[in-house]
């Protein structure tokens, strides 16, 4: 007789843990080494995120979309030349190549200055931008039709940093940027959307004067509860003539998107 | 003072000591984005000639940042143990690469030697060791520290359970504790960086913590890495807080960017020694640096970033820490471009700390926008295993979804215990085997079922 052969992989008898966190627990483990699944999930996820990182933002495609539904665009390009020159000079990214600038410049104003500029830059998710800036001013610019907002054409910067934006919204001339950008992706969200809302921008400024708001995706913060919290932050920041900091507390204040999931079962009554 | 070097017909100016150091620094992304790197590899090359025949004794008299408006540079000169410096101060920074090969330099002579050095000699004969070197060297170097168990021993490697969680909830921290203490990490510490820095969330985790670690018997500490403002408070308000967290620099200006002074250290030094929790011992600091951070911060004086970060284990050490860890790549590829830059500093980072006398850890990691992969941190692990690294991070399958990015994970660490021979801290060691998680034996091995107290605390759920 023999025994039942004994398999290579071991679970681990904690598995049911798994529904209370996305982390990856409970892997298994082949000796003590990660066993081939998980390892190659890993790889996948890993070159998922590389590929968020270096993928060329569709620009064609993204500016047909958007002409599509009816808005201007202006296409333009930062002081990067390219993705390794990004990612390596935070500085470049932050600024408009001359082209760009002499075409902001040449521009036509209207007679009373926009209210608001949207900036779209790929940032280090084109990925990101693809899925879900037309999907997300889908909703939000019908959200500010109500309250008299003069828009301004839509500008999408290559090789964007958040403060690009506020050179954008200077030479434009606009009270406020708001700009919509490809976050540093993780392992298990290659394509988070990020949105910045400046009032008065101007080159220089730094993330003390800006808002934040993260992790805009399907799987993560909906496009119906960032246009919301925009919009607050937005009617705010023009009613009160600040933003930043000193409008960051009572933007937190906004209900909370925080689950508990009641007692903790490593201290439970024995 | 301006230093010379004449290499095939040219001859190159350096015009300052920091100059000297910054050019011979190996090539990375945070000196160009600094302007401060060598113009090319010859330049480079030069300047590490020079900078070889610099005596150390030059360091103590010009300063990289001023003394005069920077406190950082006061407390590495006020500090200095001058009769410890004695035994190397009449060599030059290349005779002190030649003396720490030596035989002369060991494990005794090198903790006698460690008050006597600046980070600014460290950093120095850093910039002209090849990889091998730093891990000879670092090898030899042994700092232990104490608070409920013993970090640090010879052929000893711990972790530090990272337990993250993108909304900081109790039971999805909890289940990420277990899985972490069923592959048996989690002796350096068990620390959370929290979602959310105000005291009444930080003070959930610390208790919730404190609970787990008293009601499982478990030999190690706790921490909540929140700013030392906050810790201070929870202290105040009777919080069973072990370790005090905080991110230091290596100049005044960045550590003020980071809303900290030597003072405010101190008081959380203070605040922390006051409770008295350690068993073993009362290391009692928590401290994370990491070369960029300076540049970052716009507070760098034009100094290179990786002697800027040996300064900041100058401000470590003053305050006795528990661990000290360089987040290496976490800061991202404007700092260190690649895997290769990644794994150098790191090795750097672990040299110069420990020469320095600091319990040296890292955070072996990468963000998605480097250009490093699992291969690069399983090379760096591997390297920092064999130099006697003090502990690393462990952590779920390396992916740490709240701060997105990936460090070791759980079955690394393992991986360096098996190949290696290393073991966790001798307490945690003990309670691994009466648990019943590792099995007796010679050999690392897990068992296959769950203790009983763990069985117990799962049998309820679905």
């Amino acid at each position: 007789m023999s025994d039942a052969p004994k398999t290579i992989v071991v679970t681990n008898p904690w598995s049911k843990l798994r529904q209370y966190t996305p982390a990856r627990i409970a892997l298994g483990r082949s000796g003590t080494s990660l066993p081939t699944t998980p390892h190659l999930e890993f790889q996948l996820a890993h070159a998922r995120a590389r590929n968020a990182v270096h993928h060329e933002i569709n620009v064609e495609a993204l500016e047909a979309a958007l002409q599509k539904r009816g808005h201007a665009t202006l296409v333009l390009h930062s002081a990067a030349g390219n993705r390794p020159v990004y990612l390596q000079r935070p500085d470049k990214g932050r600024k408009l190549d001359d082209a760009s600038r002499e075409a902001l410049v040449a521009a036509p104003k209207p007679a009373v200055p926009y209210d608001v500029v949207f900036v779209i830059g790929d940032g280090l998710s084109s990925f990101a931008i693809e899925e879900n800036a037309a999907a997300f001013l889908d909703v939000m610019v019908p959200a500010l039709g109500a309250s008299h907002w003069n828009i301004a054409p839509l500008v999408l910067v290559k090789e964007a940093r958040v403060a690009v934006g506020d050179e954008v919204g200077e030479l434009l001339g606009a009270k406020m940027v708001v700009v919509l950008i490809g976050e540093r992706p993780g392992l298990s969200s290659p394509d988070s959307m990020g949105i910045y809302m400046t009032l008065n921008p101007r080159a220089g400024l730094t993330d003390e004067s800006r808002n934040c708001i993260s992790n805009v995706r399907r799987e993560g913060l909906s496009y119906e509860g960032a246009a919301h919290k925009l919009l607050y932050l937005m009617t705010e920041a023009r009613r009160r003539g600040l933003s930043g900091v000193q409008l960051k507390d009572e933007a937190e204040a906004l209900p909370s998107t925080l689950t508990t999931s009641g007692e903790n079962f490593l201290l439970g009554n024995e | 003072m301006s230093y010379l070097q004449t290499v095939g017909g040219h001859r190159y100016v350096f015009e300052t000591l920091k100059v000297l150091m910054a050019k011979a620094t190996p090539a990375r992304s945070g000196d160009y984005l600094a302007g401060v790197a060598a113009g090319d590899d010859e330049e480079r090359v030069a300047a590490q000639m020079a900078l070889a025949d610099v005596p150390l004794p030059v360091f103590l008299s010009e300063h990289v940042v001023p003394y005069e408006t920077d406190e950082v540079t006061r407390l590495i000169i006020d500090d200095h143990d001058a009769k410890a410096f004695s035994v190397v101060s009449h060599l030059t920074v290349g005779g002190f690469r030649d003396w720490l090969l030596s035989d002369a330099a060991t494990e005794t002579s090198l903790a006698a030697l460690a008050p006597g050095l600046t980070p600014e000699m460290v950093a120095a004969v850093s910039k002209i060791c090849r990889v091998q070197d730093l891990v000879l060297i670092s090898q030899k170097c042994r700092v232990v520290t104490k608070f409920r168990n013993t970090i640090g021993l010879k052929g000893r490697l711990s972790t530090r359970l990272q337990p993250n969680h993108p909304t900081d909830d109790p039971t999805g921290i909890a289940a990420s504790i277990v899985d972490g203490l069923m592959y048996g990490n989690g002796d350096a510490v068990i620390g959370i960086n929290p979602a959310t820095d105000s005291i009444a969330a930080v003070t959930t985790l610390i208790e919730m913590l404190h609970e787990v670690i008293t009601r499982y018997n478990i030999p190690t500490q706790s921490c909540v890495l929140t700013h030392v403002t906050t810790s201070i408070e929870a202290i105040n308000r009777r919080a069973p807080l072990d370790l005090v967290f905080q991110s230091i620099a290596g100049t005044q200006a960045a550590n003020s960017s980071f809303g900290i002074n030597l003072a405010l250290l101190k008081e959380g030094y203070d605040a922390a020694q006051s409770l008295q929790r350690g068993t073993v011992g009362n290391n009692a600091m928590y401290f994370e640096t990491g070369q960029g951070s300076a540049l970052s911060a716009n507070a760098h004086h034009d100094v290179d970033q990786q002697t800027l970060e040996a300064r900041a284990y100058a401000v470590a050490r003053k305050f006795r820490p528990l661990l000290v860890n360089t987040v290496v790549g976490f800061i991202g590829p404007e700092y260190l471009y690649d895997g290769k830059q990644i794994i150098r500093a790191g090795l750097e980072d672990h040299f110069c700390g420990k020469l320095l006398g600091v319990p040296m850890g890292c955070d072996i990691c990468y963000t998605n926008h480097a250009e490093a992969d699992q291969n690069d941190m399983d090379t760096l692990l591997t390297l920092l295993g064999v130099s006697g690294i003090t502990f690393i991070m462990g952590i779920p399958g390396s992916d740490d979804i709240m701060l997105n990015y990936q460090t070791t994970s759980f079955h690394d660490a393992l991986y360096a215990r098996k190949v290696l021979g290393l073991k966790p801290a001798p307490e945690f060691e003990a309670w691994l085997h009466q648990a019943g998680i590792f099995e007796d034996g010679a050999d690392l091995k897990l068992a296959d079922t769950l203790p009983k107290p763990f069985q117990r605390a799962l049998a309820h759920l679905h």
